[in-house]
């Protein structure tokens, strides 16, 4: 680790918070709640876009987890879900229709938010379709997990992406809203995940799962992140470098064990494949506001187009969090 | 004859106030020492929470507990003495914390005491037979000075620790004692404990304590031992620590691990665990079964955490266990089985080797095409499809993953110099690997294919270096697979003992004899082959001797001829 190097991610990290900073401007308060943060509260952070039917569900399901508040961003939502979040009591509200594709996928405006409201406390990062899952998440909310974490000292929790899928063409069965996604998407890929380490920031990049091997089997250096550590415990210095994949200052990326033992982990189950994929995916190709000329809601758009249905024989059905950590998708680590 | 509690409290007041209130009413004294960082404001509300209760006195004034500083034990003696002093009564003072939590009815401790009034419950194990104290300092503890607090001084504590063991600094112990260590939760009677209070020495032995590191574990632990009458080494509340030293936490699902422990008081237990609390807290005797504490359960429960964190499960690469090379605890999951060359001189070897060993045999993995999965699967267990692009994104991934994902049961599969060589590195590192090599065996394919010349040439040159290449690195020092090398000629002398010296490998239990020989392919004109290719300037020399004229036995492949070994 040469002091250069520190040096220039140190750097990079303050540019990232002046990017933060200046996109400020971007975001326009609908409703600030803030001050009903309470000193011990879990918060969480999300931007969204046209979500208005998977909301419902959503909050309620990280309610139930403990979340104590939720800072949201809505970018140019059309169909009501700003007027919905706006009349919910635990939810602060920001809206922007500047570019989510220049506020580096809304991490600039998050990482504002989080730098004003986030200090101090346990804060998780989460799209409307990630469903955080961590050990013992059925028997204890998450203030067992960071009280845990902050007795261990740990100030980082990862969560890999694992991506849900129905079996049968996606668009098969309507979601409907108010419903537990994983009704329909209930299935996912047990071992189809490939690791390599990421030398600058140390972070873990993982790949794989069913979007890998049906979309990118042909160019899989362009399959999508699966890496997350949505988890933190946070400093107003900290910076989520890129989405929640990794973070700024970098010792923040090491949520692994490289002497073989097991950190403990959990899991964003990832409700994506769901029949609201084809809307989605036809406005964001129109839209292009996302990553690498929005290639990923293309190959999706076609897979949609050709019934593409990525269950296999192989594929695992979701029953809960300790599945997973049989299956080595997460773990207990020393959790007990 | 009654038992009385000292509870030491510093967060969590409405729980320890619970907790209290419970003891007091069950009639037995509770002495508070709340400490010093808790503000004013907060401890009042405390106090007045449990104001009016004859049973519950409070330690006045109150002292800093900073962990693993003289403090706790300040108070500890403070409270004791009060409690010796208000409740004459007292027969056993029992140590506590505010996180504690009783696990068995009050009626049920105090019959198990009465049982045992001279008996002082306290773990106090010798630094010489101990390794419990986790972070180095087992001797240290007594012979250097801590005047630093760990957790809020710790650059000043480390240097001094250097600083005093550079300059080999030791101070001597108080005659007569003997240091010892054991877990700071104790239940001692009352004459041990006014021996303890009222022992001459006692000045002495607090200014040498006051510079031990973490006295709370030592300081009781070692006095008992000038005074006691009859000690029992272990502690009557369950109490875990793991591998940083840092007490597990209970939650509401050890609920039932709890009750089936049969100890008296378990911390510490999570405040916000309603539904322990509301369980466990009360006297009806039905909530346990009344035998001799046993916590090997809970021992097992935390033991295998432990190991999860430190050792965790070989051959998985996820995303909290990345181990670097060489330093993890099994490269790959299981034992597999590498044969290079051997679907080249056997007619459908991989049916027959699946057929004689039982294990699942795919074709050649790292093939430039796909992935041949047994079965000519596309995909395999755990989704993982045949993709060679994805396969060549991360080779040695797609080989973990595959072991991973069968574990249980052994892979063989098929190798050799037209395959991506990017694994080999990984599997001659991998002491589950088995590798079998023939090499030059790549060569009948070559002379079955009937190409022009200047071709089979070109491709044998090609292939050839490949297959050194990958050889040599086989032998590498580091190796640690099971390897055998034959060249071709060699192992066409004695096919069947080399196979079955391998399958031996494979399952040593069921070593059976072969009885049914796999078919070899048509060597006819192979010599001649490999003449020809050397005639125009190819020397195929990793075949071994093969010499022009030599036609191994079986080589009519209409005559079927098996080997059968008896």
């Amino acid at each position: 680790m040469s002091v250069i190097e520190s040096y220039r991610l140190r750097l990079r990290r303050k540019r990232y918070r002046i990017r933060a900073f200046r996109k400020r401007r971007e975001l326009t308060v609908v409703a600030d709640r803030t001050r009903a943060i309470g000193e011990e509260d879990v918060l969480a952070f999300t931007t969204l876009r046209n979500e208005r039917v998977r909301l419902p569900y959503f909050l309620d399901y990280y309610r139930r987890q403990g979340v104590g508040h939720f800072l949201m961003v809505d970018n140019g939502s059309t169909d009501g879900s700003s007027q919905f979040l706006a009349d919910q009591a635990d939810v602060s509200l920001w809206t922007t229709q500047a570019s989510y594709k220049r506020a580096r996928y809304g991490v600039d405006w998050l990482n504002w938010l989080q730098w004003q409201h986030g200090h101090g406390h346990w804060t998780l990062v989460v799209d409307p379709d990630e469903f955080f899952i961590y050990p013992f998440c059925d028997t204890r909310p998450i203030q067992a997990l960071t009280g845990w974490l902050d007795t261990c000292g740990l100030r980082s929790f990862s969560a890999m992406l694992v991506d849900m899928y129905p079996k049968g063409p996606i668009d098969a069965e309507a979601y409907r809203e108010g419903q537990d996604p994983f009704e329909i998407a209930s299935w996912f890929d047990s071992g189809n995940y490939f690791i390599s380490r990421n030398p600058l920031y140390h972070n873990l990049w993982i790949q794989g799962g069913p979007r890998a091997r049906v979309f990118f089997a042909d160019q899989p250096s362009a399959a999508p992140s699966l890496n997350k550590i949505p988890l933190v415990k946070w400093r107003r210095e900290y910076v989520y470098a890129q989405s929640t994949h990794m973070l700024l200052p970098r010792g923040l990326n090491r949520v692994y064990d490289d002497h073989g033992g097991e950190k403990t982990s959990g899991a964003l189950l990832h409700a994506k494949f769901l029949n609201t994929l084809a809307g989605k995916a036809e406005e964001e190709l129109a839209r292009g506001e996302h990553y690498a000329g929005g290639r990923e809601y293309r190959a999706y758009r076609d897979g949609m187009a050709n019934r593409t249905d990525l269950w296999t024989k192989w594929s695992e059905r979701y029953i809960n969090w300790r599945q997973l950590e049989i299956l080595g998708l997460m773990s207990k680590g020393n959790w007990a | 004859m009654s038992v009385g509690f000292i509870l030491l409290v510093h967060t969590a007041l409405d729980r320890a106030a619970q907790v209290a209130r419970h003891w007091a009413g069950s009639g037995c004294p509770v002495v508070i020492h709340a400490d010093r960082n808790v503000p004013e404001e907060r401890f009042d509300a405390f106090r007045a929470a449990l104001a009016g209760n004859p049973n519950i006195r409070f330690v006045e004034p109150r002292r800093r507990c900073e962990w693993g500083t003289w403090g706790i034990v300040g108070a500890t003696i403070d409270a004791s003495a009060l409690m010796l002093k208000s409740f004459p009564q007292v027969d056993h003072v029992y140590l506590a914390s505010g996180s504690c939590l009783p696990l068995r009815p009050v009626p049920e401790l105090r019959a198990y005491l009465a049982e045992r009034p001279r008996t002082d419950f306290i773990e106090s194990a010798t630094i010489d037979d101990v390794d419990w104290s986790k972070g180095g300092f087992d001797h240290e503890r007594f012979t250097l000075r801590f005047p630093f607090a760990f957790k809020t001084q710790r650059g000043l504590f480390d240097r001094f620790v250097t600083l005093q063991r550079g300059l080999g600094m030791k101070r001597s112990l108080p005659a007569g004692l003997v240091p010892h260590l054991g877990s700071q939760w104790w239940c001692l009677t009352r004459p041990t404990l006014e021996a303890i209070l009222g022992d001459p020495r006692r000045g002495e032995y607090e200014r040498f304590f006051r510079s031990v590191w973490i006295p709370d574990e030592s300081y009781f632990q070692s006095l008992v031992r000038l005074h006691a009458n009859r000690v029992e080494s272990r502690s009557l509340t369950l109490s875990k620590f793991d591998f940083q030293g840092k007490p597990h936490t209970f939650y509401d699902d050890h609920l039932q691990l709890l009750r089936r422990s049969d100890c008296f008081v378990a911390r510490k237990i999570w405040p916000q665990a309603d539904r322990l609390y509301s369980s466990l807290l009360s006297n009806d005797p039905q909530i346990t079964k009344n035998a001799e504490p046993n916590p090997g359960k809970i021992d097992r429960l935390f033991t295998h955490a432990v190991e999860r964190r430190l050792r965790g499960r070989p051959g998985l690469y996820m995303q909290s266990r990345f181990p670097l090379s060489d330093r993890d605890n099994g490269k790959s999951c299981g034992p597999y089985s590498v044969f290079e060359g051997f679907s080249d001189l056997f007619e459908q070897f991989e049916s027959w080797l699946s057929k004689t060993t039982g294990c699942r045999v795919h074709g050649h993995l790292y093939a430039p095409d796909r992935a041949h999965f047994a079965g000519g699967e596309k995909v395999y267990n755990g989704c993982l499809p045949d993709s060679a692009a994805l396969r060549d994104y991360n080779p040695c991934a797609f080989l973990t993953n595959l072991t991973w994902s069968t574990r249980g049961e052994r892979q063989c599969f098929m190798f050799g110099p037209a395959d991506n060589q990017y694994p080999t590195d990984f599997m001659t590192g991998d002491p589950h690997a088995q590798i079998s090599v023939i090499t030059g065996a790549w060569a009948i394919r070559l002379f079955r294919r009937k190409a022009t010349s200047e071709e089979v040439r070109k491709e044998a040159a090609r292939l050839q270096r490949i297959e050194q290449a990958h050889v040599e690195r086989l032998r590498a020092h580091w190796a640690k697979a099971r390897i055998r090398i034959w060249t071709l000629a060699e192992f066409i002398e004695a096919p069947m003992d080399h196979l079955q010296e391998i399958l031996d490998e494979v399952s040593p239990r069921g070593a059976r004899r072969l009885t049914e020989a796999p078919r070899l392919t048509d060597l006819t004109g192979f010599g001649r082959f490999l003449q020809e290719l050397k005639n125009e300037g190819m020397n195929l020399h990793v075949a071994g001797d093969f010499p022009a004229g030599f036609d191994p036995a079986p080589l009519q492949p209409d005559t079927q001829r098996r080997y059968v070994v008896k």
